[in-house]
């Protein structure tokens, strides 16, 4: 029997972005919040100090700041044919554990979805018309436009501090920044960071076959700034530790980084950590939630009694929260019908090894969002007539590290072990490098969560159940961007370059990212959607998942970060501004 | 904010003298709540996590260990039954309820200074706080310092009674910052060095002082070990947000910021700053010969340094400010006694969160990485380059702040 405690204002499940911004801004309206994390206090200072953690064993290979398996999985099959099973260990993508979440293990890379993909459905169909889509395909426009959404962009860019150069202030094109994207209020918070040589090689191929090269937006800060917050963030090393480590160098911007040091001095504010919430309570109804119920690391039941309840765990464990909540309707793919857990959907992302000539690229002079980008084959910034796919991405020279473990760059044929493969690695190590694209990852009516009928957590609960595959739409654009990619990759000279477009089917064993989207998608029709235009339930009204991945109806070419806490901050004005007002459903 | 405008307005508005049937009136308790913030009663007397006041606080001291008393308006085991005649003197003083002796860990050595007004407000002030009943053993002192007899003796040597006279040569915020400095914030029982006795040594005021495992550093104008490179505002920046161009405040400097001096006025901080500025102590000490930059020691040093340090101290020694500190120039690296320096590098610290300097980065620890040797080459390396001069730090100076931060508590 859980024990109850005193009744808060607001109770935030996950204490990573979503949870700290939301935190911060209705700690400092006045309401008394309590944020629940599962996993451990983490702090930059105290647990992320330069003095130890570049150990690229203890956190990239054994993955120290990753959720296990054992403290919670999900089971998984490529399609409805086969029996999904339990994933015991994570490869493919890699959940957070902890105080910060997937802002402590990111890599900074701090992207805008285009103004064309908060309509991408209208707008493919406007232009390819309403046949050029796959049937099976689920995209759906967002119930917000870019212009909504811009401010908030600006908002959490500025609590980052990003770093770069805009190609679009107010509709004027800047040079030097990239052309395509949508407008914005105001330059990055800090200048670009300084670019590798593999970096400048690239984007003077790239310049020189007519592509508009710039630097990859950064959240590892190429300049010492102040945030909104008044938190101080340091200039980045260029260690080449982002990705799997925490940054103690105070230069990648991560929730305890930019907010939870001045969340912190809110007395109304309290983090209760290692204890996981199992479930949101409703009231008889089920129009009400009236709190969550969590257990702590010795296994005792807590009931926390709260106002409002605000879902921001990542991204696949919101999903399942709301299935074992039972708040919204499961969804279907037999039928279509039904909601939670709909349109899950990933990232598309393939490389272009090249080893170089005579070069010395000194890769390991790296950071997390480190690279020249060009846009050109992003979203519907080309034209697909008899292409035969739509999306697309991203694609250029970054590369985040060369760390010695698992950089291991050699040519073709060299044995996999012994004295040449060490003879290899140090011949090639200097001349290699990596170009890749990153794309979008549309949803589909076969690619869903839901819970598993067999396999059962610690606790007792069903595991949830991911059913996934890559198709042919996704496929072919991959194969498609990869060899725009080797083309201007061929104009450095190389004498090896090996492309590898992804191909299906999807597994689960080698890396590719963490950026698993949908299930909670946002919508504005409640038959295609899990909250509204304001991240909140339609079904529970003080309920909202404000801004985790799993809101996106569908994922575009780019990382998820920065359109994820822009819907925090675009959500946090939608409770203060018109829900505290008036609680109830706000559509 | 308003609570520091309401103090303000207090000091305006007060004119007559306290007396005993107006200790309810407002203007009078607000302005103990102010003083008893510039005199941060509340770091001693509240332990941490316990009632205010409520006393329980072991300070170590070098003869021992005292505890502070339970001073809330619990009539039993606090201070409500106290007349207004007992608690002056006990603050002014060092005597107590019937004349019973106080240990100068109580700083009556400086709050001698206060007036009389002062000290009745800090008095109506506690008058109001939560009475809590916490009986505590002040006297926790081995022989022969557990006998208060022998305070006759110490006060007899050390003690000095008299209000603060103020000095018509200088300006009136300089003399309120003189009033702060050498009464009501006794800056002097942790900045001052000390006599064998504990006393302070009376030719040498803040020229800094060993305590708890820290040096409290010289705040006189010493160029070069003192805050005479700092500007009036770099003190301000300090006192008001715990951190400056120069350094980040930690250790009891971390919580003296915390708990008083972020929370003084604009204009009590200027005064403070004024009268630290021109106080007239602190002829610059004798500056050691720069050891050359050859020797084997500095080599490694400096082989050390950009392995460890540089990626946030930067190659050039100036760090970044409000995050790292600065070395280059920094009086605590250039500190004769190293004390701060050695524990820094050995066990970490953290700096203090302000409102308005919330951050609060850490130095990590580093004695787990380094042994004697190469700790005693990069502080020698440090406090020996970027136009920094001081003495050489040896492997068994590590050695010794290695095991006395091991036996600490």
């Amino acid at each position: 029997m859980a024990r109850k405690l005193p009744a808060k204002d607001v109770v935030i499940i996950g204490l990573g972005w979503t949870g700290s911004i939301l935190g911060y801004e209705l700690a400092k309206a006045g309401l008394d919040v309590v944020a629940i994390e599962r996993g451990p206090w983490r702090d930059t200072a105290t647990d992320f100090p330069p003095a130890y953690v570049q150990d690229e064993l203890r956190y990239a290979i054994r993955l120290d700041l990753f959720l296990r398996p054992d403290q919670e999985t999900l089971t998984f099959r490529n399609n409805a044919g086969q029996t999904a099973l339990p994933i015991r260990s994570f490869v493919s993508f890699l959940p957070g554990n902890g105080v910060g979440g997937a802002g402590v293990h990111w890599n900074g890379q701090t992207w805008r979805f285009l103004p064309t993909d908060f309509r991408v459905r209208s707008h493919l169909e406007e232009r390819y018309g309403k046949d050029a889509l796959p049937a099976d395909m689920t995209i759906q426009d967002w119930p917000l436009s870019y212009d909504d959404i811009e401010p908030y962009y600006d908002r959490f860019e500025k609590l980052c501090g990003t770093s770069g150069k805009a190609g679009n202030i107010r509709g004027v094109k800047q040079p030097g920044g990239n052309p395509f994207e949508g407008w914005r209020s105001s330059e990055y918070p800090t200048p670009p960071l300084k670019q590798g040589y593999g970096a400048t090689l690239f984007a003077e191929a790239a310049r020189k076959a007519g592509h508009s090269p710039f630097p990859q937006p950064a959240s590892n800060l190429s300049e010492a700034y102040v945030n909104p917050l008044g938190i101080k963030l340091g200039q980045c090393t260029y260690c080449g530790f982002c990705e799997r480590f925490g940054c103690g160098n105070y230069s990648k911007s991560s929730p305890q980084t930019c907010v939870l040091p001045a969340l912190l001095r809110f007395p109304n504010f309290t983090a209760q950590t290692e204890s996981e919430v199992t479930k949101i309570n409703l009231d008889g109804t089920g129009t009400r939630a009236t709190g969550v119920t969590y257990v702590d690391t010795s296994g005792n039941e807590w009931e926390q009694p709260a106002s409002l309840v605000l879902v921001c765990a990542f991204a696949l464990f919101n999903v399942r929260l709301l299935l074992l909540s039972g708040i919204g309707k499961p969804y279907d793919s037999q039928t279509g019908q039904g909601v939670v857990g709909r349109n899950y959907a990933y990232q598309t992302t393939s490389s272009v090894g090249v080893i170089l000539r005579d070069k010395v690229l000194n890769t390991f002079i790296a950071t997390g969002a480190h690279g020249m980008i060009i846009d050109d084959y992003n979203g519907d910034n080309f034209d697909h007539s008899g292409l035969g796919f739509v999306g697309g991405g991203y694609m250029g020279m970054w590369q985040t590290n060369a760390r010695p473990i698992e950089t291991r760059p050699v040519p073709a044929g060299t044995p996999k072990w012994g004295a040449q493969w060490k003879k290899a690695t140090a011949e090639t190590f200097n001349r290699a490098m990596s170009l890749g694209t990153h794309a979008s990852s549309y949803s589909y009516r076969d690619c869903y969560l839901d819970l598993d009928p067999t396999y059962k957590d610690r606790l007792g609960r069903p595991l949830m159940r991911m059913t996934f595959d890559f198709h042919d739409n996704e496929l072919k654009m991959s194969a498609y961007l990869t060899d725009r990619l080797a083309e201007i990759a061929r104009a450095l000279d190389p004498v090896e370059i090996t492309p590898s477009p992804r191909k299906g089917p999807y597994t689960i064993d080698i890396y590719q990212t963490t950026h698993n989207t949908g299930g909670t998608v946002m919508g504005a029709d409640p038959a295609t959607s899990v909250i509204n235009r304001y991240c909140q339930s339609w079904d529970v009204h003080n309920v909202f998942v404000p801004g985790g991945a799993s809101v996106f109806p569908q994922n575009h070419g780019y990382n998820p970060t920065d359109t994820v806490g822009a819907l925090a901050y675009w959500t946090a004005d939608a409770i203060k501004g018109r829900y505290l007002k008036n609680p109830g459903p706000l559509m | 904010m308003r609570r520091a405008l309401f103090a303000a307005i207090g000091f305006a508005a007060l004119t007559g003298a306290a007396s005993a049937q107006d200790l309810q009136r407002f203007d009078l308790i607000e302005r103990g709540r102010y003083l008893a913030v510039l005199g941060d009663c509340a770091a001693c007397h509240t332990a941490p996590g316990g009632q205010p006041y409520a006393g329980g606080l072991a300070l170590q001291t070098p003869f021992g260990k005292l505890v502070a008393p339970n001073i809330t308006p619990d009539r039993e085991t606090g201070i409500g039954n106290w007349t207004e005649d007992e608690f002056v003197a006990a603050m002014r003083d060092g005597r107590g309820r019937g004349g019973k002796r106080l240990y100068p860990a109580m700083p009556y050595p400086a709050y001698t200074k206060m007036t009389r007004d002062d000290a009745l407000s800090i008095r109506a002030y506690l008058a109001t706080v939560n009475p809590v009943s916490h009986a505590v053993e002040v006297n926790q002192l081995p022989f022969p310092f557990n006998i208060r007899l022998s305070l006759v003796f110490w006060n007899a040597l050390n003690f000095t009674p008299g209000r603060y006279q103020p000095n018509p040569q200088k300006s009136a915020e300089w003399n309120r910052g003189a009033y702060i400095v050498e009464g009501a914030a006794h800056c002097g029982t942790c900045h001052t060095p000390k006599t064998f006795l504990g006393g302070d040594k009376s030719d040498a005021p803040l020229a800094g002082a060993t305590l708890q495992g820290w040096f409290a550093p010289n705040i006189t104008t010493d160029p070069r070990v003192g805050i005479g490179g700092w500007s009036k505002d770099d003190l301000i920046e300090y006192l008001k947000t715990g951190t400056n161009a120069w350094t980040l405040a930690s250790g009891p400097m971390a919580e003296a910021v915390f708990h008083s001096t972020s929370k003084m006025t604009d204009a009590d901080i200027a005064a403070i700053a004024t009268y630290l500025k021109d106080s007239g102590v602190g002829a610059a000490a004798p500056k050691p010969v720069t050891v050359a930059l050859d020797g084997k020691a500095m080599r490694a040093g400096a082989a050390i340094y950009k392995d460890s340090c540089a990626a946030c101290h930067r190659d050039s020694g100036n760090g970044e400010v409000n995050l790292f500190p600065r070395l280059s120039g920094s009086a605590l690296v250039q500190s004769d006694d190293p004390t701060t320096l050695l524990r820094v590098v050995l066990q970490g610290s953290r700096a203090v969160s302000t409102s308005a300097k919330p951050t609060a980065p850490a130095m990590p620890a580093f004695d787990w990485r380094l042994n004697d040797d190469q700790a005693a080459a990069l502080l020698t390396y440090v406090r020996n380059s970027w136009g920094n001069t001081a003495s050489p730090i040896s492997a068994g100076s590590v050695a010794s702040a290695r095991a006395s931060l091991a036996s600490a508590p």
